[in-house]
């Protein structure tokens, strides 16, 4: 491609300038645009929320909030960062981004559908917020029935139907994604070509379809409770709560990996990439993450090893739950061999990927504490839970969410960002993560319940609450210098050239930065493996020595 | 323009511009309309799994209360869906043979089936139990010493629910035939091709299919 070609020709970008052109487009790459500038609002809403409660936490009296607030503030917490962050960050953002072009297509197979599936999103965000606004809602993100059904007062009846609308944003965006990946990839894009992270969104989508649904009716069955007092869940109807959590979590659980299955994707991308070599074994990769999708619907009963679930369930559970450990291993020693003999280059997305594998191992094998049907009784419902899925969902999905927006920014805007910065900053994060939920390990370990406002009945838990609020302050700096030096480039940045990493792909090597509005001239022809990187070649190259001899 | 019923005057098979042709736009489109039926399958899952787990704890009672229901109706509805899901299939074949007068002839007979499935439901179930006070909710009223009430009421929110989700989508689906006949009579550019018909017509399958699983579960229980 002639860069001359490239600069006169309009990219997505400049394919319109009013607010109609955006609002109204049918364009995968600008509706990933709205989808970041929408996650990234609830996030900021999520993350002050989770500042509310570490603050109340810095006093074993709290004097801050009265505990009904407190209830409000980490329900608002965990149900914006599941519902409105985690589900949708990096699928609606990157997925919708980055899928087409890495196959080598044009648009989504359904754009119209994708484009309502923003308005979806924005309606549930929007019914939420004003839940929350409006008297807001205190039964903790996973709605328990009877509380949630017959004894909360809150706006319980809005944030379900929140809950519901936006789901259907997700399924829309599983649907899309499975008929696009199944028919809309270019000539040679056979499916061990595909890259990694088309493999993992693809195990995500499944899971978005086949789990979604469930959990759309079940809350719907518990808004028809509360407003028609039909009783499906009712103990005084005979009806059984704990169907209210076998439900829920048949999907809540494969959520998790809906949440980091993407994670996952970024990862392998970003790995290959800043190590230049192929991803170690990248069938096993690829066929994890279906694994992953699979092994993730038959786990969900290890949230119920104390819910009066019968022993002999909770010992299948608790096997099945250490099984879907391996896959993960499988990615873990995978990513960390791509490393072996390659040459690792310590950009920022690379420090991101890094942390998410170190965070994520030390999520999963905390799991393994909770998936031991012994262990978990002890440490059930206290911060030991809560550091545990923490980091999972913030080491694994909000990094990796980090790193792909450092590593396809230049793509996706065609600027780049102060590099220098960005990697402080990345550390930052690492260090603020790290000193929030590593404590939490210790005191939910000793006994400090989750959803307490206060622990006046134990005052020396006070230090890791406070060591954990320290955290999460520098936590919460770290995640907002992102938006200032992102922003800034955006108007400042020096432009990008269409490969700033040399990286291998569709989207780095075929595309325009910014892409242009079919993403590419023709169509185009995929011939060779995915990942063919060289990092010997390459240093020859960069010393001027000629090419290795082959024979 | 002249409004033909004879033959078809839409512009006929319009790739749209992110497909390559006619059969990667028509088999992508299929994809995704199974896709969606997964989906659809799951969501009748769950009141599906309500009715296992009731009916396993409550076997004695929801026998004696599956006897509320009259078997005859429900197989006449069965009957009435099992007619429209033929006309469908003949909507489809007689749409790809660009056949437009027997198209919405078969979509017309689909759209009255579905309309008296609804209406003989409603005259002969929903309402007169409804009269009866046989709803779930405050007003509900039992007299049958035999079957505890709150049982009672538990078996009329699974039978509500079940069959009213049922019912919404017989409803979206005579919403929707009714917009597709409407096209396919005005020629309306944006049908393009039979696909219309065969996305719709699967999902009409699809209800059909609930239905005839529901219909054993609530009406022809054994003993």
């Amino acid at each position: 491609m002639t860069t001359q070609v490239a600069t006169e020709e309009k990219n997505y970008l400049q394919e319109g300038h009013t607010l109609a052109s955006w609002l109204l487009t049918k364009d995968h790459k600008r509706i990933a645009v709205l989808y970041l500038i929408s996650v990234s609002f609830f996030f900021l809403v999520g993350s002050i929320a989770a500042m509310m409660v570490r603050l109340e936490l810095t006093s074993p009296r709290g004097v801050l909030m009265s505990n009904e607030t407190y209830n409000k503030a980490f329900t608002a917490h965990g149900a914006v960062m599941i519902f409105f962050f985690l589900l949708v960050a990096i699928p609606a953002v990157f997925g919708n981004f980055l899928i087409p072009i890495m196959i080598g297509a044009r648009d989504l197979a359904f754009p119209r559908l994708n484009l309502l599936s923003w308005y979806f999103y924005m309606a549930g965000g929007t019914m939420f917020l004003i839940a929350m606004m409006s008297g807001g809602v205190d039964a903790g993100w996973t709605f328990y029935t009877p509380l949630s059904s017959i004894y909360s007062n809150g706006q319980i009846t809005l944030a379900l139907v929140a809950a519901f609308v936006s789901g259907f944003s997700s399924i829309f965006t599983g649907v899309n994604f499975i008929a696009t990946i199944h028919k809309m990839r270019a000539p040679g894009m056979t499916w061990w070509r595909l890259p990694l992270y088309v493999w993992s969104h693809y195990a995500a989508s499944l899971i978005i379809i086949l789990g979604t649904p469930v959990v759309a009716i079940t809350l719907l069955l518990v808004v028809f409770e509360r407003v028609a007092k039909i009783g499906i869940f009712s103990p005084e109807l005979g009806g059984d709560p704990v169907l209210f959590q076998h439900m829920f979590w048949f999907y809540s659980h494969p959520a998790v990996y809906i949440m980091v299955l993407p994670g996952m994707a970024v990862i392998s991308e970003v790995m290959a990439c800043f190590s230049r070599n192929k991803v170690f074994g990248y069938k096993f990769v690829a066929l994890s993450s279906l694994g992953i999708a699979a092994l993730g619907f038959i786990v969900w009963g290890h949230h119920m090893f104390v819910s009066s679930q019968s022993m002999y369930q909770g010992i299948v559970f608790s096997f099945t739950s250490f099984l879907v450990a391996v896959p993960s291993a499988i990615k873990v020693f995978n990513w960390s061999l791509t490393m072996y003999k390659g040459s690792v280059w310590l950009a920022s997305p690379m420090i991101y990927a890094l942390g998410f594998i170190g965070l994520f191992t030390v999520g999963g094998l905390t799991g393994l504490y909770l998936a031991s049907t012994g262990t978990d009784v002890h440490v059930t419902a206290t911060y030991f839970v809560v550091a545990h899925f923490h980091y999972v969902m913030v080491g694994g999905t909000l990094l990796a969410f980090l790193a792909a927006l450092h590593f396809w920014w230049p793509k996706m805007f065609g600027v780049l960002y102060p590099e220098a910065i960005a990697k402080w900053n990345a550390l930052l994060v690492f260090i603020g993560f790290n000193l929030t939920f590593l404590p939490q390990f210790v005191v939910g370990y000793l006994g400090m319940p989750r959803r307490y406002h206060y622990y006046y009945f134990a005052p020396e838990f006070q230090v890791y609450h406070v060591m954990s609020t320290l955290g999460a302050s520098a936590l919460a700096i770290s995640l907002i210098t992102p938006a200032f030096y992102l922003t800034y480039s955006l108007f400042k940045g020096p432009k990008a050239p269409p490969n700033p990493w040399a990286a291998k792909g569709l989207e780095w090597e075929a595309c325009a930065s910014p892409p242009i509005k079919h993403n590419f001239h023709g169509v185009p022809v995929v011939v060779g493996d995915v990942y063919d990187y060289d990092a010997e070649a390459e240093e020859r190259a960069l010393r001027g020595l000629p090419p290795k001899e082959t024979h | 323009m002249a409004i033909s019923l004879n033959k078809m005057n839409q512009p006929q098979d319009v790739v749209y511009e992110q497909f390559e042709d006619l059969a990667q736009q028509q088999e992508t489109y299929v994809i995704g309309m199974w896709a969606f039926l997964v989906t659809e399958v799951m969501f009748f899952g769950v009141m599906f799994m309500s009715y296992v787990v009731y009916r396993w704890k409550y076997q004695p009672y929801f026998y004696a209360l599956h006897q509320e229901l009259d078997w005859r109706i429900g197989g006449i509805n069965t009957f009435i869906l099992l007619l429209s899901s033929f006309s469908v299939a003949l909507a489809v074949h007689f749409h790809q043979k660009k056949k437009k007068m027997q198209t919405l002839a078969c979509l017309g007979f689909t759209n009255l089936c579905a309309l008296a499935f609804l209406v003989i439901k409603m005259l002969f179930e929903y309402i007169p139990k409804w009269n009866h006070g046989h709803y779930p909710g405050p007003g509900f009223t039992w007299d049958n010493p035999n079957i505890p009430g709150n049982i009672a009421q538990l078996w009329y929110s699974l039978y509500f629910g079940t069959t009213g989700l049922h019912g919404l989508h017989v409803l979206i689906g005579i919403i929707l035939f009714s917009v597709l006949m409407f096209m396919i009579a005005v020629d309306h550019p944006a049908i393009t091709d039979y696909l219309p018909t065969e996305m719709l017509g699967l999902y009409w399958h699809f209800v059909d299919i609930v239905w005839i699983f529901l219909y054993p579960l609530y009406y022809l229980m054994p003993k």
